[in-house]
């Protein structure tokens, strides 16, 4: 992936809530470059945070890899 | 010679999308002006998205309440540094605000006859500080900020805001001829352009900066710009001494972790394994006030018996509680120890700090949003064209401790006043903008090209780092004398280094470093305001305490600090102890 898509991935990971500021920056971290968070990341960050704090368990089932990964990272 | 920057004219600019930002602006749009509104992140992921307590309205849904009821426990939780006109002002507004967010949709939980639920909260009462608690927080489940926040976004797409999302603003523009505030410079990250923002009247909403300590609930967004923007254009800012610290925020994350596990049974303990808080707090133990528990947790680390091998922590315990208990009535908190302490405190305590909260400082402004600066004989003079709402605002309705659930009221009654008076001193304006003032923008231009000429440096990152391991060690919940003074030596040397700063890309497009870099710069003034303000007041008053002046004193110490970046240099201002309409609440000596 590219320098600018990245940066842009980056950015979308600064969220209103410090939980998932932590998890995505840990996420991010290890793995810059992974396409598929992008659509999750148009969650509103309370929903996004009940997906991936595993309080939520139905979401879209097209995203249940990334949200295995995150819930995992 | 560079082209001049490029220049948009707007009726008034919002920097910031938080709740205060688009209650302010829906205002503005309204009254049919032309609105800009600017944000670092899509609007509703601004920080306001994680109040979760609720809101407060002495609606008297479920008890018998009222405006002046609210007014007396917000002077008294401000330690009576609030300035009363304001108190009243916004407990007086306070029924509409929330009635009329009821109106746009917000999903308020409801009691059976259909109106507002509301809940009990700490320091929240009936009759002037008796023991009955008074019903006054209203709440939607536990997502009230998320909620309000999309409620106001919507409102104010139909009502045809402009937004502005991912331009961070860098710089005021000033008139030099009398000092108004005609716009602002802004960086659009997309291009990584700079551009000149017009405006007849600017807003700052840009939330508080909880990201200067190295223990923070706050997101990292909350780098302060709004501050550090009106510090370097020569504005004052007021009683940044004053921050607000939640006793269990999770060590090294700073995730909060809500007093209900108190409540329900859970305790702290040192490294010995002793239930500490008996000796501090015989009666209340672990339930006592903040900022006693606070300030107990920091000395039992100061005196060598916190936990771990830095031994710079406490362990909550609640694993006696079984998992029943924590499964049930704590939900999310089991997620939030693994997740962030590697604890499972079903089996193990959870390790836990004194953890930043809230900002009670910031840019001085009246209840009409308008920003005040003394000037001449008056100690508040308006700064025509500038105004300030929200957290990064200092109106001071939470004075010296803001009382829980008032943060978000805030924000909606100095959102909606600020769009008001700006709306009437637009329309008392001429029609065409002012001239722009020949140098305007060469500030955030001259910033930018020397982040970008320099080819070596201090790495950012390492920069914010210390200046946040500093401020926690040395002006953190419980202030020693020798602290103090070496924080405020340190903390200049760190400005000095940001002052050095350097990025390795120097890309345009979408170039997260250089953000990162101009937030920088925007920290360290926010520090260094906080740590030469808290050194100075030599007192204890709400959330400023310390430990060679343990008492308050009405006598030298009941005014307001101002500090300037410009030498960093200090003044005071009295507090208003005057309310619009009723009798003053005067002064009580704290009882404990
Ligand atoms: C975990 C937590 C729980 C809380 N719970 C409660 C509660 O229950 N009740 C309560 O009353 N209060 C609560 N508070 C406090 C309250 O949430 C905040 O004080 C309030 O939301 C701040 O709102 P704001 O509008 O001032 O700013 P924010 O919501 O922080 O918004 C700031 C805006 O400014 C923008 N911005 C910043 N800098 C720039 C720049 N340079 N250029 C462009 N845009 C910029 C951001 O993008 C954002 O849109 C809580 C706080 C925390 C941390």
């Amino acid at each position: 992936m590219e320098r600018e898509a990245r940066e842009r991935l980056r950015w979308k990971c600064r969220r209103g809530l410090l939980e998932l500021d932590l998890v995505l920056q840990r996420y991010l971290e290890r793995n810059p470059q992974d396409a598929e968070l992008s659509e999750l990341l148009d969650l509103a960050d309370n929903d996004l945070w009940d997906i991936v704090s595993g309080r939520n368990e139905r979401y879209d089932g097209r995203l249940s890899g990334i949200v295995a990964r995150l819930r995992a990272s | 010679m560079s082209a001049a920057l490029p220049v948009r004219r707007f009726d008034a600019i919002v920097v910031g999308a938080g709740g205060s930002g688009l209650r302010a602006a829906l205002e503005l749009a309204r009254a049919s002006l032309k609105v800009a509104v600017l944000s670092k992140v899509f609007p509703t992921r601004s920080h306001t998205v994680a109040a979760q307590g609720g809101i407060a309205a002495p609606l008297a849904n479920s008890t018998e309440d009222n405006w002046h009821w609210h007014m007396y426990d917000t002077v008294k939780g401000s330690d009576y540094l609030g300035d009363q006109d304001a108190i009243e002002y916004m407990c007086r507004r306070a029924n509409e605000v929330v009635v009329e967010l009821e109106h746009m949709g917000m999903p308020f939980d409801r009691l059976e006859n259909g109106k507002i639920y509301q809940r009990p909260f700490g320091g929240h009462t009936q009759g002037y500080g008796s023991a009955k608690m008074a019903m006054r927080a209203c709440a939607a489940a536990d997502r009230t900020g998320h909620a309000m926040l999309h409620t106001l976004y919507q409102q104010n797409v139909r009502a045809n805001t402009q937004f502005f999302v991912e331009w961070m603003a860098l710089d005021l523009i000033r008139d030099p001829q009398d000092g108004a505030v005609v716009g602002v410079t802004a960086l659009e990250m997309e291009t990584g352009e700079v551009h000149i923002l017009q405006g007849k009247a600017v807003l700052f909403a840009t939330g508080g900066a909880g990201r200067i300590f190295a223990a923070s609930t706050n997101a990292f967004i909350n780098t302060g710009d709004g501050l550090g923007i009106a510090a370097r254009a020569g504005i004052p800012l007021q009683d940044m001494e004053f921050w607000q610290f939640h006793p269990t925020g999770v060590h090294g994350a700073g995730v909060l972790i809500t007093e209900g596990v108190r409540g329900e049974g859970g305790y702290l303990l040192n490294k010995d394994g002793e239930r500490f808080m008996e000796r501090y707090a015989p009666n209340a133990k672990d339930l006592a006030s903040r900022d006693v528990v606070s300030r107990a947790m920091t000395t039992e680390i100061k005196e060598g018996r916190g936990c771990g091998p830095e031994a710079d922590h406490v362990l909550l315990k609640l694993d006696h509680l079984g998992p029943e208990v924590i499964n049930l009535r704590l939900p999310g908190i089991r997620e939030i120890a693994i997740k962030f302490a590697n604890a499972d405190p079903i089996r193990e305590p959870i390790p836990v700090v004194p953890t930043v909260h809230y900002q009670m400082g910031g840019i001085p402004a009246n209840y009409m949003g308008q920003v005040v600066v003394p000037e001449g004989a008056s100690h508040e003079a308006i700064v025509p064209g500038f105004y300030a709402a929200g957290e990064c605002s200092c109106v001071s309705v939470h004075g010296a401790n803001r009382l829980g659930t008032n943060s978000l009221l805030d924000l909606l009654v100095f959102g909606k006043s600020s769009g008001e008076q700006m709306a009437k001193d637009i329309r008392a304006m001429p029609r065409p903008h002012r001239n722009l003032p020949k140098d305007a923008g060469e500030l955030s231009r001259a910033r930018l090209a020397r982040l970008d000429g320099a080819s070596a440096g201090e790495r950012v990152a390492e920069v914010g780092a210390d200046l946040r391991r500093v401020m926690q060690a040395h002006c953190g919940v419980f202030r020693f004398p020798d602290d103090l003074a070496k924080g405020v030596e340190k903390v200049k040397e760190i400005a000095a280094r940001a002052q050095r700063s350097f990025i390795a890309d120097k890309s345009k497009v979408f170039n997260t470093a250089r953000v990162e870099a101009l937030e920088l710069d925007n920290l360290v003034e926010t520090a260094l305001a906080t740590v030469v303000s808290a050194d100075a007041r030599l007192e204890s008053r709400g959330a400023q305490a310390r430990a060679d002046f343990p008492e308050r004193d009405d006598r030298d110490w009941l005014k307001h600090t101002l500090w300037y970046k410009e030498d960093n240099r200090l003044a005071y201002k009295p507090v208003h102890l005057k309310p619009l309409t009723v009798e003053a609440f005067e002064p009580k000596v704290r009882t404990y």
